[in-house]
């Protein structure tokens, strides 16, 4: 990293996205998911940030709705300045082509009936990337990139395995030259000895092109791997942000303790000895939050407080920002 | 400890439109009283189907081509589907991946529940729900009796997955077949199956088979584990063994290729190359050929047999399918 001053590239301000949906037999009730609720943080230049939170937690609806592929309900998403929010569709449209998104299942997000010429020629004639006699060109080196032979061009999406797929979908990512890329469980359909394959590529494109990376995973060892800071999500708010050593090193939410101590070790003498925090219970329902702190029913130290205000993210040093109503109560505890 | 399970020579292969896929090829191992076995792999590699034909649980399309399965020195290779069925879910439990599907939505908990038992034991209902609530106090799910009568939807996922492990408990079997039973679940919830999974072994003493593709998640549970690739167990070896001294290629690259405390942040990750084996052919090599930095002449020709490692400090319990063997090549080097 040779970034001295950081500039963030995203921010993201008080974001909310809620999903009307019809309950009961009959539809007849109304009722609304709070996917994300008022969640703010910013993305540097340059930096990977890595977003983690158990399925249903908003981590896919936050990367979606920073590309506003989901219109956000409110708050806003500035790339570069801009409020991607408030951008009507066309404009929109132009934003695109700076940030893209690589999806989890590449087997249902490469259309196959379309070759892989096809499928990245598209980008960047919708984007008007390139002169329509240089798209051949800049295909095969697309592809090269991502460490295919150029030769693929001309075949369909099935005849390649789910890695190969991956590095597919990462190449039309590239295709219109973005700054920004959202990663949303890039490896997760994917094999364990073809997943290290693609963090390694995404790495290395990074490099290359000077990328900024969300990086959205439920596999802890695999953020840590690859993020520069970390944010942990729960029920759709965002309970804690640091710089990804800090983060390990000293988790101070009971939820990223409980999360990072259940992350199996591939190591015998470690598991013997290590203490887990077990929680009880399951994730409430996104449909009606707990009031409060959305994770005090689960939460070992909750109080009566706990369930009545929300925590805001406060910063506890050095740009470690928790949401937590107790946490000098807890660290005097453990001290 | 006495023997419990021995498995020789298991081949299983499925029909399919020109030809076969050959998913299991030779594999031989043994299991005793009150151990608990990690078998772990890549998808396809045959960890399933392997386990599945122990019991005869397999699709139509699919054949047990040779092999002697012998439990508690009944032969299951022989068995007729009737003494197969009374043996299904009384001797041996099974717990599936996905407890939102292998639970009927409209059965109630409490009657998916006894269905066995009522079967097996010829057990009274009244009597065989409350074995049921007994057994749901167990898998640590609260208000047992009102539980039984709910419906699937009504628990969450974590709570489904105690639901399936009770009903894999109840007939007491010796043996329980655990075929990824939290690779549908959130790490937190995992956590919380695992530790039920340890109290539960201790409390009831039987032998387990958990089926995985996440080896970090083997290494504080299982006493022994054995690695697959295309079809054949490549590795097996007690759990220190595994994971400090790992000998077949596959198994090391597997372990480096996770990324753990110990891997520097940032750097690049070991990865295998190459994807997984073509399964249509019937193998003539070694699987893991194609893949293997260490491949001699010999690997493409011959397919290595499970035998004991040798050199100083050899485990007598590490066995490895390979022709070279690398720790050895290593240090000659």
């Amino acid at each position: 990293m040779n970034m001295n001053v950081k500039q963030p590239l995203v921010t993201v301000k008080n974001l909310v996205k809620h999903f009307p949906v019809k309950l009961g037999a009959f539809g007849s009730e109304n009722a609304v998911v709070h996917a994300i609720d008022d969640v703010s943080f910013d993305i540097y230049k340059g930096e990977t940030l890595g977003l983690v939170g158990e399925s249903g937690c908003g981590k896919s609806t936050t990367g979606f709705t920073i590309l506003q592929l989901y219109r956000s309900t409110s708050g806003s998403v500035e790339f570069e300045g801009v409020n991607l929010a408030a951008l009507p569709k066309k404009e929109l449209q132009a934003m695109r082509k700076r940030a893209q998104i690589v999806f989890q299942d590449p087997y249902s997000t490469l259309n196959p009936r379309m070759t892989i010429g096809e499928a990245l020629a598209e980008p960047m004639k919708v984007h008007k990337i390139c002169p329509d006699k240089d798209i051949p060109a800049r295909t095969a080196q697309l592809i090269r990139d991502v460490g295919l032979n150029p030769n693929v061009s001309n075949r369909y999406p099935h005849e390649f395995s789910g890695g190969q797929r991956q590095r597919i979908c990462i190449a039309r990512a590239l295709a219109s030259d973005p700054e920004f890329i959202v990663c949303d469980e890039p490896i997760s359909a994917l094999d364990v000895s073809i997943q290290a394959q693609i963090i390694n590529l995404l790495m290395d494109i990074q490099e290359k092109y000077g990328l900024t990376y969300l990086f959205i995973a439920h596999d802890l060892a695999v953020v840590r791997h690859i993020s520069d800071r970390i944010a942990v999500m729960y029920l759709g708010k965002i309970m804690e942000i640091a710089d990804k050593a800090e983060l390990f090193r000293r988790p101070v939410h009971p939820y990223t303790k409980a999360l990072l101590s259940a992350v199996p070790e591939a190591d015998p003498d470690i598991e013997r000895g290590r203490q887990r925090i077990i929680l009880k219970g399951d994730v409430s329902n996104a449909i009606d939050p707990p009031k409060g702190c959305r994770f005090h029913p689960r939460c070992a130290y909750a109080t009566e407080r706990c369930s009545q205000s929300v925590p805001e993210l406060e910063d506890v040093g050095g740009g470690h920002m928790v949401a937590c109503s107790r946490i000098s109560e807890i660290e005097a505890q453990e001290a | 400890m006495t023997r419990l399970l021995e498995v020789n020579n298991l081949h299983t292969r499925f029909k399919v439109r020109n030809g076969y896929l050959y998913a299991v090829n030779g594999v031989s191992f043994t299991l005793d009283k009150g151990e608990m076995l990690g078998v772990v792999g890549e998808s396809g590699c045959g960890k399933s189907v392997s386990m599945m034909s122990l019991i005869k649980l397999l699709p139509p399309a699919a054949q047990i081509t040779d092999g002697e399965v012998l439990l508690d020195g009944i032969d299951l290779s022989n068995a007729s589907t009737g003494e197969i069925n009374a043996i299904r879910g009384s001797k041996v439990g099974m717990i599936f991946q996905d407890p939102m599907t292998s639970l009927n939505p409209f059965m109630k908990i409490g009657a998916q529940l006894v269905e066995g038992i009522i079967y097996h034991k010829r057990l009274k209902r009244s009597e065989a729900m409350k074995q049921a609530a007994k057994y749901l106090d167990l898998v640590g799910i609260s208000n047992s009796e009102h539980r039984l009568n709910e419906y699937p939807h009504q628990l969450s996922g974590g709570m489904r997955q105690r639901v399936m492990i009770a009903m894999a408990l109840l007939s007491e079997p010796e043996l329980v077949i655990a075929d990824e039973p939290t690779t549908a679940l959130d790490v937190t919830i995992q956590a919380q199956i695992v530790e039920l999974v340890k109290e539960l072994r201790e409390k009831l003493n039987m032998s387990i088979i958990w089926i995985t593709h996440d080896l970090s998640l083997l290494a504080g549970m299982v006493d022994r584990i054995m690695v697959m690739y295309g079809g054949s167990v490549v590795e097996e070896a007690p759990i220190d063994e595994i994971y400090k001294s790992p000998r077949h290629p596959y198994t090391i690259g597997l372990l480096k290729s996770i990324p753990s405390i110990h891997t520097e942040a940032g750097s690049r990750l070991p990865s295998i190359a190459g994807a997984p084996p073509n399964l249509f052919v019937e193998p003539t090599s070694c699987p893991f050929a194609a893949r293997c930095g260490y491949c001699t002449e010999r690997c493409r020709k011959e397919i290595p047999s499970l035998k004991p490692v040798t050199g100083e400090g050899a485990n007598p319990h590490h066995r490895i399918a390979c022709w070279v063997d690398v720790t050895q090549r290593e240090a000659a080097e």
